[in-house]
């Protein structure tokens, strides 16, 4: 993002948690509320960007270890005569996915509950700093009109 | 994500055929016709190109990058009918979009998706300002708000008015209709409110509004406000209480019970049905002012329509949700996706038997329905003998034209109060025309 902007700025998609960073924008008269807000955020996509970026991995490795074993079952090699990789079917795969999803289950219900209060923090923090922010406004354009 | 319809390309072509046999058959059925095809379109990805061109031709120049990226969006949204699916993320990193672009590309060889998907990642991989464009507003807010779900709800819900037992009214109609547009439009906000980090990870949601920073979660949220309140109002003081008492049930029901019931337990898919059913529920009470059987024989329709709908969608989903922590029937119990899929096919034969006892319609709707209620209930009898994402495919698209021909069938053979009714009058136009060309 360009040095002089004012304001925040979102990138593409992460290669490994496939959430889009942001880069945001400190104005040099932040107020408290408006820093709380953006270390907040900041914060969130930290936690975001880990979790994300931990379990896709995980779940990309487990899926490879799952196709080895399972063609090495088969008597199967991982790349066939034209040296491409081999895989399995969808229904052979359903397997995997339904063993991943019910190991993941409690991670996913603790992940679930941090990211709804953050999401709800952060959109409440929003609320406040536009509503400051359109009093302060108000207040200026009074402060204005009277001179 | 993009793969996976882009295979469903392959086995569906016959179906638009059929459709423009139809609509050439008989032109009055055009109302059909652009509906499945709105339908279509929404299923549709940028694969698919050249099957909708045949309703809407698409100029090939394309004016500028951004434009180009922002009809591809609105062809590649996949949105679930009458309550949107589970979102489904697979963001388009550089190297599976790479080994995307190489599977479409010996699967088909279609060029134009082919630089069509480039050209999105293109614009995908560069920084954006995270200002609210004014001019983008409302394709932002469409996009927010699900505007294509939210039009087949209201659809589903003008099929209640419609099939309602009273005199036609027109502003209760048309406030019905808004009310419960704008009621939509809120829950569905809410919805993806809910969901970012979510529909991030998955390929079909990954270009929703929030995802990509085009809109803060407070603008969101204010949106929904914006909507849901009076839509609200609207349909409890312009139309009656009971229909805004549904109405407010069914948002709380989607966004409070479904949406986050869809990362706990499999019971989901049956909330989410219910909040299907409402619709046409709300339509009925908005007309007759009661909860009568009728009312709830449409919603039971829509209710069992969802199963095979949801559950053929679904099978073919499975990593996505899987990987997403989507706690779904087709990845957790297979057989049970299956099975309850057939059962609700056969269950809509039962449902729309029962219509004309419970004086709804004549005896012909049952007679009329049985073909296409026996070939869904065919294609749901295949889905759970083969197990396989061709025969899911099958059954997901034959829903979708399913429920709209299965709705106008019966509203033909409404059973009128007034004396008989010309077959042509009804099926000439909307149906909600057809009835005003009827009173005085």
């Amino acid at each position: 993002p360009p040095a002089h902007s004012r304001s925040d700025w979102i990138g593409p998609p992460d290669k490994h948690s496939n959430l889009r960073p942001v880069v945001f924008y400190v104005p040099p008269e932040e107020s408290p509320l408006e820093r709380q807000l953006r270390e907040a955020r900041q914060e969130a996509q930290a936690c975001d960007q880990r979790f994300w970026a931990r379990h896709n991995r995980a779940f990309h490795q487990e899926k490879e270890e799952f196709i080895y074993s399972r063609l090495k079952a088969k008597g199967l090699e991982m790349r066939d005569e034209t040296g491409k990789k081999a895989t399995l079917n969808a229904e052979e795969m359903a397997d995997f996915y339904k063993d991943f999803l019910s190991k993941n289950f409690r991670k996913h219900m603790q992940y679930n509950r941090d990211w709804y209060k953050r999401n709800f923090t952060i959109t409440f923090l929003m609320g406040q700093v536009a509503l400051a922010r359109a009093l302060r406004w108000l207040r200026w354009k009074k402060k204005n009109v009277g001179n | 994500g993009l793969f996976v319809w882009h295979l469903k390309n392959t086995g569906v072509r016959q179906i638009p055929c059929q459709f423009v046999h139809l609509c050439h058959v008989a032109n009055d059925r055009l109302i059909t016709f652009q509906y499945f095809n709105f339908l279509k379109r929404m299923y549709v990805t940028q694969c698919n190109k050249d099957l909708s061109q045949r309703a809407k031709p698409k100029s090939d120049s394309v004016a500028s990058p951004f434009r180009d990226l922002q009809q591809q969006d609105q062809e590649k949204k996949i949105i679930h009918k009458i309550r949107p699916i589970s979102p489904i993320y697979q963001p388009l990193s550089e190297t599976s979009s790479r080994n995307e672009l190489r599977e479409m590309k010996s699967a088909a060889g279609t060029e134009d998706s082919v630089t069509a998907v480039r050209a999105e990642s293109k614009e995908d991989r560069q920084w954006k300002e995270m200002k609210l464009q004014l001019d983008d507003l409302p394709g932002i807010l469409a996009r927010l708000s699900k505007i294509k779900l939210t039009a087949l709800v209201v659809s589903t819900t003008s099929a209640g008015f419609a099939m309602a037992p009273v005199p036609f009214d027109l502003t209760c109609f048309l406030l019905a209709s808004l009310g419960t547009g704008l009621a939509s439009c809120a829950a569905n906000s809410i919805n993806q409110f809910f969901e970012v980090p979510f529909d991030s990870n998955m390929n079909r949601t990954k270009n929703r509004p929030l995802v990509r920073g085009q809109i803060s979660p407070l603008l969101a949220v204010c949106f929904a406000a914006s909507c849901g309140v009076p839509g609200l109002a609207l349909l409890t003081l312009g139309v009656n209480p009971l229909t805004g008492a549904l109405g407010a049930f069914n948002i709380f029901l989607y966004t409070c019970c479904y949406t986050p019931m869809k990362r706990m337990s499999i019971a989901n898919t049956w909330v989410g049905a219910v909040v299907g059913a409402i619709p046409p529920v709300m339509g009925w009470t908005a007309a007759t002012g009661s909860l009568d059987a009728g009312a709830l024989l449409l919603g039971g329709i829509l209710y069992s329509w969802q199963f095979p709908h949801f559950n053929a969608l679904s099978w073919g989903l499975r990593e996505d949700y899987s990987r997403g922590g989507y706690c779904m029937m087709s990845v957790t119990h297979p057989g049970l996706c299956r099975r309850v899929a057939l059962r609700h096919c056969l269950a809509l034969i039962g449902l729309s038997t029962l219509a004309p006892v419970l004086d709804i319609t004549t005896w012909t709707f049952p007679i009329i329905s049985l073909p296409i209620n026996l070939y869904i209930s065919y294609l749901g009898f295949r889905f759970y003998r083969d197990a396989d994402r061709s025969s899911s495919r099958k059954l997901f698209f034959c829903s979708l034209w399913h429920l709209p021909m299965l709705l106008l069938v019966m509203f033909s053979c409404k059973k009128s109060f007034l004396e008989k009714e010309d077959k042509g009058d009804l099926l000439g136009g909307n149906r909600g025309r057809a009835m005003e060309i009827r009173l005085p």
